[in-house]
This record gives C-alpha cells, sequence and structure tokens, in this order.
C-alpha cells in the first residue's frame, strides 16, 4: 500500500532514490540540497538501502564516481545544485556522451556572484547543452515521481542518457507538503533492474569506454546523443502512460491551465506554476481570458507540444528564473526554435524573474500582464523584462 | 646452458598498434605494470584478469583508446583529467555491489596526479577504496606538447619553463606525490622506475595484493619531452636511480620512520643501521643523467644550477631519513 | 617459431572490424589497436643474432610496443609488423645479440 505522509522535496527525492534502489551513490553536501545526501545515509545506516555510499570530496568527484559506477553497468544516483552542479559541468558532458543513464536531483539554485542560496533555475538551465535529459517538479509529489520516471526514460535502451529532475530551492526542498509514497513492489515493476547492454566494466568482456574519436567519428558520435535525445520524446510519453496506469499520477510534457479561449498564456516550470495558476484563477474572475502552462520536461525540448500550445494564444508570456546575457531567458531561445517557422504564430514576450530567490508576487505578475496586454492591442512591447526589480537601488 | 623461466607472465594486456612514439618509456611502464597486475590476481583470487582500469586523460590514454580500436584488453574507463581516481571509486562501488572479485587499477600522468587530480587521488585514498594509483611520471604534460608540471624537476627545460636571461628553466623543485600519499597512511606507497623493470614489478604487485588503496610512482622516459635519444630510454632511468636522482622506496601504512629504501646500483655504497639505511655516498653525478637530455643541456653552461639542484636532491633523501653524498663529475 | 600472442586479435579485428558508431563510442573488441602496422614508422630495425642471445629476458621485458614475444625455446620474437625501430631492446641487450640497422624498404 502507498503511505501518504508529509514531508520536504529533499526527503521525496530521497524516497525516490531508496525505492529507485540504486547500487552506487555518490554526492557531496550543497544548500539546499544536503538533507538528500544526509537522509539516503540514513536510509543506508538502517540497512534499509542496500547500497554503496560514495562520500565524496567534491561534486566533481561525486559526478566522476556515478559515470565510473554507471559505467560499470550499475544504477547510480546522485543529488546537488547551484555550484555543485557547475563543479560537474565538464562531467555532465561527458555522461551523457557516454550513454550513461545517471540520476541526479537538482535543488535549483541560483549560481554565484554573489553568492546566494536562494532559488532560481540558473544552475541546471546553464546545463541545458549537455546532452541531459532535464524535468522540472511543481510539488514535492512530483520531485519523487519524476525522479521515478526519469530512470524508466533514461535507461530506456532508445535512449541511455543521464537525466536530472529540477525542484526549487526552499520553495520545495525545505518546505513540508503531502507526499505519497509509491508502493515499492509497484516500483520494482516499473523499473525493473538495470542491466545495461551496451557499458559494463567485466573481465571477462573487456571493452573500452571512454575513447578518443577524431574529426571522422566524433560528429557520429555525437548524433547519437541527439537521436537518443529525439527519441526520448516518445519513451517519456510511453513512462508518464505507464506511471499513471500504475501510481494513478498523470503527467505530460506540458500541462496546461485553463487555456481554452485563452489570450494569453503564462508559461512557466516548477513552483513558480502553481502561483501561476491562482494568478490565472483570479484573473479569470475578472473575466480576463488568460491561461497557464508548465512545462515539466524540459530536455527534451517538447517542440510539437509547444507548437500545439501556441495555436491556442495570441501572446505566449514566459516567466523564467534565468538569464542568458544580452539575449533574454532561456525558454525565449527555446520556443523561438519550436515557433520561427510556422505560419501562424503568437507574440512570444519574455520575463526575467525570481532570481536568487526573490518572491514572484501577484503585482509582479500584475506588471507582466500589463506588457502583454499592450503587445495584444498592437502597442509597443520590449520583449525581454526584467520584473520585480528594485529599481530605486539602481 | 639452463634457461630460466620468462620473469613474468606472457599474457598481454596492452597490445602493440598504438600510437605512443618510439621508445615510450611510459608505454613500456602500462605493459608491465598490467602484467604484474595480472599476476598479482591470479595469485590472490585465482583470476589473472580479476582487474580493471580507469585512466586519466594524457598521453597513455590518446596513444591507447582511439575510437573504434583500443589497446587495451582489460575493461578500461577513461573519464576525463583530474578524476581518474574518483572514476575508480565508482567502478570499485559498483564491484562491490555486483560482487566481482578483484583489484582496480587507476592510472595517470603525473599532470592528472600531481596536479590537476590531487584532490580527486586524496579523496580516494582517504576513503580507503580498494584501487591501485599509478603515477607514471614523464615529468611535464606532454599531451598538450610538454608543459611543466609539479613534478617537473628544477632546471629542466619545458615549453612552459624555458631557459632565458632570467630563467634557468623550471625553478620549482620536484614535488613528490608519493610522500603526499604516503601521509593518508594507506596501506602502501612505492617509487619505482622502468630503469629497475623486476622492482617496479614487484611493487605493482605487491601494490595489487594489499587489501585497500596502493600508490605507486613510477619514473618513466618520454624521449620527445626529454630530448633524449630512443634507444636511451631504459638507460636513463636507471641512470636517474643510480645517481640519486630519483629514489626508490616504499612505505607502508605512514610510517615515515621505517621507509624501506631500495639499493640504487651504480656502484653507490649504502649504509645501513639497525637494517635501515641511513647514509648513501653516490658514485656517479648526476650529470651523467642530466647530459643525455636535451632539456637539462643548458644547465651545463650553469654548474651552480646543476649544484643547487644537487642540494634539492640531498633535501629530499633528507626527508626519506638518508644522508647522501653526491659527487661532482671528475674534471 | 611460436605465433604472435596477438594473432588471435588480428584475426578478429580482421573479421569483426567496423567503424560502425556505438553508443558511447565504446570500443568493443579488444587489442584491436593491432590492426594499426606501426612497423611502418621504422627507420632503424632491430637484427637478432640468435647464437649470441642467452635470453636474459630483457628486450621482451622492455620493448614499449610489445613487438617481442618468446618462441618455443624462450627466444625473442621481433615482430616488424609492431616494431617502430627504438632501439631500446639493441641496447639494453647484454650480449649484443640486437644490432639496429637502418631499414631498406
Ligand atoms: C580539465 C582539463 N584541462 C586541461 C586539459 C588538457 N590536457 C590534456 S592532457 C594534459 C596533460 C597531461 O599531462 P600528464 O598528466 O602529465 O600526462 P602525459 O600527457 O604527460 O602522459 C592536459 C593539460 C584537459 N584535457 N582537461
Ligand atoms: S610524448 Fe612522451 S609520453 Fe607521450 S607518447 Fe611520446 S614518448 Fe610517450
Ligand atoms: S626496436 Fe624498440 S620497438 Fe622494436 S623491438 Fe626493439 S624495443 Fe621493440
Ligand atoms: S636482451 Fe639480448 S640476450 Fe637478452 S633475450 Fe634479448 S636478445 Fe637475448
Ligand atoms: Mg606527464
Amino acid at each position: 500500500m502507498p503511505i501518504r505522509t508529509v514531508m520536504k522535496a529533499n526527503e521525496a527525492a530521497a524516497w525516490a532514490a531508496k525505492l529507485a534502489k540504486p547500487k552506487v551513490i555518490a554526492a557531496f553536501p550543497i544548500t539546499p540540497s544536503t538533507l538528500v545526501p544526509e537522509k539516503i545515509s540514513e536510509f543506508v545506516a538502517n540497512g534499509e538501502l542496500d547500497a554503496e555510499f560514495i562520500k565524496v570530496e567534491s561534486e566533481h568527484s561525486a559526478i566522476s564516481a556515478c559515470v565510473g559506477a554507471s559505467a560499470a553497468g550499475v544504477r547510480t544516483f546522485t543529488a546537488t545544485a547551484s555550484q555543485g552542479l557547475a563543479l560537474m559541468h565538464e562531467v555532465l558532458f561527458i555522461a551523457a556522451g557516454m550513454r550513461l543513464p545517471i540520476v541526479m536531483a537538482i535543488g535549483n539554485r541560483s549560481l554565484s556572484a554573489p553568492i546566494n542560496i536562494w532559488n532560481d533555475w540558473q544552475d541546471s538551465i546553464s546545463e541545458r547543452d549537455t546532452g541531459w535529459l532535464q524535468f522540472y517538479a511543481e510539488n514535492n509529489q512530483e520531485a519523487l515521481d519524476l525522479i521515478l520516471i526519469a530512470y524508466k526514460v533514461a535507461e530506456d535502451e532508445r535512449v541511455l542518457l543521464p537525466a536530472m529532475v529540477g525542484f526549487d530551492a526552499f520553495i520545495l526542498t525545505h518546505t513540508v507538503e503531502p507526499v505519497e509514497i509509491p508502493d515499492q513492489e509497484l516500483v520494482d515493476e516499473f523499473l525493473g533492474e538495470y542491466e545495461p547492454k551496451h557499458a559494463y566494466v567485466d573481465p571477462k568482456r573487456p571493452i573500452t569506454q571512454g575513447t578518443l574519436a577524431f574529426p571522422a567519428h566524433y560528429m557520429e558520435a555525437r548524433y547519437t546523443v541527439w537521436e537518443a535525445n529525439e527519441n526520448a520524446r516518445k519513451v517519456i510519453d510511453e513512462a508518464f502512460a505507464e506511471f499513471e496506469k500504475k501510481f494513478g499520477r498523470k503527467y505530460q510534457k506540458i500541462e496546461e491551465y485553463r487555456t481554452d479561449d485563452a489570450e494569453i498564456i503564462f508559461v512557466t516550470m516548477g513552483s513558480l506554476a502553481g502561483t501561476v495558476k491562482e494568478y490565472v484563477d483570479h484573473l479569470r474572475e475578472k473575466g480576463i481570458k488568460v491561461g497557464a502552462a508548465k512545462l515539466t520536461v524540459y530536455r527534451p525540448f517538447p517542440i510539437e507540444e509547444v507548437r500545439a500550445l501556441a495555436k491556442k494564444a495570441k501572446v505566449l508570456a514566459l516567466l523564467e528564473k534565468n538569464v542568458t546575457f544580452s539575449v533574454g531567458g532561456a525558454l525565449f531561445q527555446d520556443f523561438s526554435r519550436a515557433l520561427i517557422n510556422e505560419k501562424e504564430k503568437p507574440i512570444i514576450i519574455d520575463y526575467i524573474l525570481g532570481l536568487g530567490g526573490r518572491d514572484v508576487t501577484f503585482q509582479n505578475l500584475d506588471e507582466a500582464l500589463a506588457i502583454a496586454q499592450k503587445a495584444l492591442n498592437g502597442e509597443e512591447f520590449e520583449e525581454v523584462n526584467w520584473i520585480g526589480l528594485r529599481k530605486e537601488i539602481l | 646452458m639452463v634457461v630460466r623461466k620468462p620473469p613474468i607472465t606472457t599474457r598481454e594486456y596492452w597490445a602493440p598498434g598504438h600510437a605512443a612514439c618510439a621508445g615510450c618509456g611510459c608505454a613500456t611502464a602500462l605493459k608491465l605494470a598490467t602484467k604484474a597486475f595480472s599476476e598479482a590476481m591470479e595469485e590472490k583470487y585465482g583470476d589473472p584478469n580479476a582487474f580493471a582500469i580507469a585512466q586519466a586523460t594524457g598521453c597513455m590514454e590518446v596513444v591507447s583508446a582511439v575510437f573504434p580500436y583500443t589497446a587495451w584488453k582489460v575493461p578500461w574507463v577513461h573519464v576525463a583529467f583530474e578524476n581518474a581516481a574518483a572514476a575508480a571509486s565508482g567502478i570499485e562501488a559498483a564491484w562491490k555491489k555486483k560482487g566481482l572479485k578483484g583489484k582496480i587499477l587507476a592510472i595517470g600522468g603525473d599532470g592528472g596526479t600531481a596536479d590537476i587530480g590531487l584532490q580527486a587521488l586524496s579523496g580516494m585514498l582517504e576513503r580507503r577504496h580498494n584501487v591501485v594509483y599509478l603515477m607514471y611520471d614523464n615529468e611535464a604534460y606532454m599531451n598538450t606538447g610538454i608543459q611543466r608540471s609539479s613534478s617537473t624537476p628544477y632546471g629542466a627545460w619545458t615549453t612552459t619553463s624555458p631557459p632565458g636571461k632570467y630563467s634557468i628553466g623550471e625553478d620549482k623543485p620536484k614535488k613528490w606525490v608519493a610522500l603526499i600519499a604516503a601521509a593518508h597512511q594507506i596501506p602502501y606507497v612505492a617509487t619505482a622506475s622502468i630503469g629497475n623493470p623486476f622492482d617496479f614489478v614487484r611493487k605493482m604487485k605487491k601494490a595489487a595484493k594489499v587489501d585497500g588503496p596502493a600508490f605507486v610512482q613510477v619514473h618513466c622516459t618520454c624521449p620527445t619531452g626529454w630530448k633524449s635519444p630512443l634507444e636511451k630510454g631504459v638507460e636513463i632511468a636507471r641512470l636517474a636511480i643510480e645517481t640519486g636522482v630519483w629514489p626508490l622506496f616504499e612505505i607502508e601504512n605512514g610510517d615515515f620512520h621505517n621507509i624501506k629504501i631500495q639499493s640504487p646500483g651504480g656502484g653507490a655504497k649504502v649504509k645501513r643501521e639497525g637494517g635501515k639505511v641511513v647514509a648513501i655516498e653516490f658514485k656517479k653525478p648526476i650529470e651523467e643523467y642530466l647530459k643525455l637530455q636535451g632539456r637539462f643541456k643548458h644547465l651545463f653552461k650553469q654548474p651552480e644550477a646543476i649544484d643547487q639542484l644537487r642540494e634539492q636532491i640531498k633535501a629530499m633523501w633528507k626527508v626519506l631519513g638518508v644522508e647522501v653524498t653526491l659527487p661532482k663529475p671528475e674534471e | 617459431m611460436a605465433e604472435s600472442p596477438f594473432k588471435a586479435d588480428i584475426e578478429r579485428v580482421q573479421k569483426e572490424y567496423s567503424e560502425k558508431m556505438t553508443p558511447g563510442a565504446i570500443a568493443y573488441i579488444p587489442g584491436s589497436s593491432v590492426i594499426n602496422k606501426t612497423g611502418s614508422w621504422r627507420v632503424f630495425m632491430p637484427e637478432f643474432y640468435r647464437d649470441k642471445c642467452v635470453r636474459c629476458y630483457l628486450c621482451y621485458i622492455y620493448c614499449p610496443e610489445p613487438a617481442i614475444y618468446l618462441d618455443e625455446e624462450n627466444y625473442p620474437v621481433f615482430d616488424y609488423d609492431y616494431c617502430k625501430g627504438c632501439g631500446i631492446c639493441a641496447n639494453e641487450c647484454p650480449t649484443d645479440a640486437i644490432v639496429m640497422v637502418r631499414e631498406t624498404k
């Protein structure tokens, strides 16, 4: 029987790891994700999780040890955030290039400088080109579920890519919410054992992993990572469907909220989706035609789903907790890629907000709405807008 | 004539066709290291193949694993430059969980070990993984075209320590990673050299057989980076031992008071007290070692730099608890 | 004469060699580097004088390739497909049983 209880997203992530039964875990503490390795240490210490937990001396070694273990053919897990993820950067490409389905929980946090421990998505968004799959959770239940789904997708033979699951610093990592812990037996059925055919460290079958490729082979190697990302689109849908059947909770790459007849759709990710849905309710009461959409899957980028969403609105208002300097937010680029050659497309407006733990208030969203309404009325508007800036101290 | 058996297994784990320069001493080191490992695993577990390698980026990685080929006949994983020790930790943990018997061999160059990989090495040793770390020390970053590392010896030319009007070449004394490794109080640490392959093989076997981590630092010639004649690779390495430049020692469990010193040969007089080596009187001047290598050529115009090197070598031996006398060449 | 310890590898790579990209660019045929005949790099070539050889194995131990293996009587055999001609074997041979001569191709 599933257990209904309350816990923080960090605990939910540790529980997900426990349910997935990784054989090797390597992690290093960093706020706001520290509770994940702490909780896992407890599980291991109490014999509730039969895994080797390598208490590494850095995140670089955490991910490197996961690469070693995954190359040796076992399921692995790690967790980090912010500077820790940035320190892993080099090895993230390697994990994807070596086609190792490592799963990592991210407590989404800003990057230095200045140093700041609070929430935005700059850490994982900055890793979007590494080849890793990326999922973003709206609440603690999603954090748990998406980690299980991440394993399912990552280990699929058509994919074989590492995956990260992000959940917002403090807003989720440290906030207690109701969570249903699924049945171990069902999880075992859902995931099965990880028995890779492609990667192993076995003296009976000596193979060489991590080769050097000259220009004659490098592009093809990278193309297979592209292909795997493409394949992941379908595999994710299958995994979502199977998950729903087994556990009763439905996931979609893009989850829509009151988008029918909406003129403006606010698009976002993570816990901000909760606030935005409330805001949509609030506007709808006033008769304003708005809706919301949440990206649960960010890599592979759900291009077809974005196109379908775009057909529903006149303005897509992207609310992003990250910035690509001199360009805008990352979602802005991705949405542009999806829509640029569409015959009919909505106006896209980009909003950068909530960086480094700045609250996102209804007042901020009013500001965003006003710009979107200007655009809707054919007036001039800024494409990229920093929302909630304290202009008085600038 | 009585013919001895071959002194080492004829099983091969390092295949020809790799792209190391002709006369590469590091290639010899890896060939011997894997053979030694194989013997040790056979003796310990009854399975000569019960090992796997995690290797750092560097010359020996790029010459041996060019897709779709590999020179390796043992499971082998390369991840990056600075993390061979961490990757080895992960493989070892996976083997534990899979119930596989054997030992993991991590391999890194001096750059991948003394510099960029030192932290991962320290972590792996401190956590007591069942891994042997082999540092093949060719005393510079050869793969990127001969830049100095912290393991480059004093006075040596490299592309980033060129001698010039204000430079004698590398101006820092060599950093001895073996001593740092020993400070972790791990079961076994040794230095070795391809100039004494039997000693090297013995030490590799010992390292492979101990339970827990071990560290071996092996001196190997790089004719390309040392600007030395191809055929003299082994001779040069031997001269490093015989002149006192390269000490051969073993430290068990971090016991610095009982460092085992191997006899350098070359006519050196070794003085022992209570079984311990306390003094060595070398007979061959270090110049015999230096003069065979283009990287030290400029030093012969600055004899005071060679004297400075001699002082550093003495100081290093002192750390090992040995008073040495180093002769100057006869006029 | 004994056969090369790499004979099976050479045969396997000839049969199974494929440039096909694998997931992770993994090289699946151990010892497949034997397909590269590095003997073409050679300028000087080791000539072996069996009568002088005392079977001390030093050449066998030192060869970096390795391009020396042992025959049934434990005499060294030089594999010119791979010998790069470095001359270490000749330099280390205690009895001058190996002599480096300029390669004539
Ligand atoms: C993070 C990182 N920095 C730099 C490099 C470039 N690099 C590759 S190998 C190497 C030097 C290797 O030196 P060493 O470890 O001594 O091995 P060698 O090539 O001498 O055998 C360098 C600087 C790299 N691959 N990765
Ligand atoms: S540069 Fe030196 S270490 Fe590298 S392959 Fe050539 S000889 Fe060996
Ligand atoms: S010349 Fe060099 S490569 Fe050729 S057999 Fe002798 S040692 Fe080996
Ligand atoms: S080194 Fe010389 S004597 Fe020794 S085995 Fe080789 S050829 Fe024979
Ligand atoms: Mg080096």
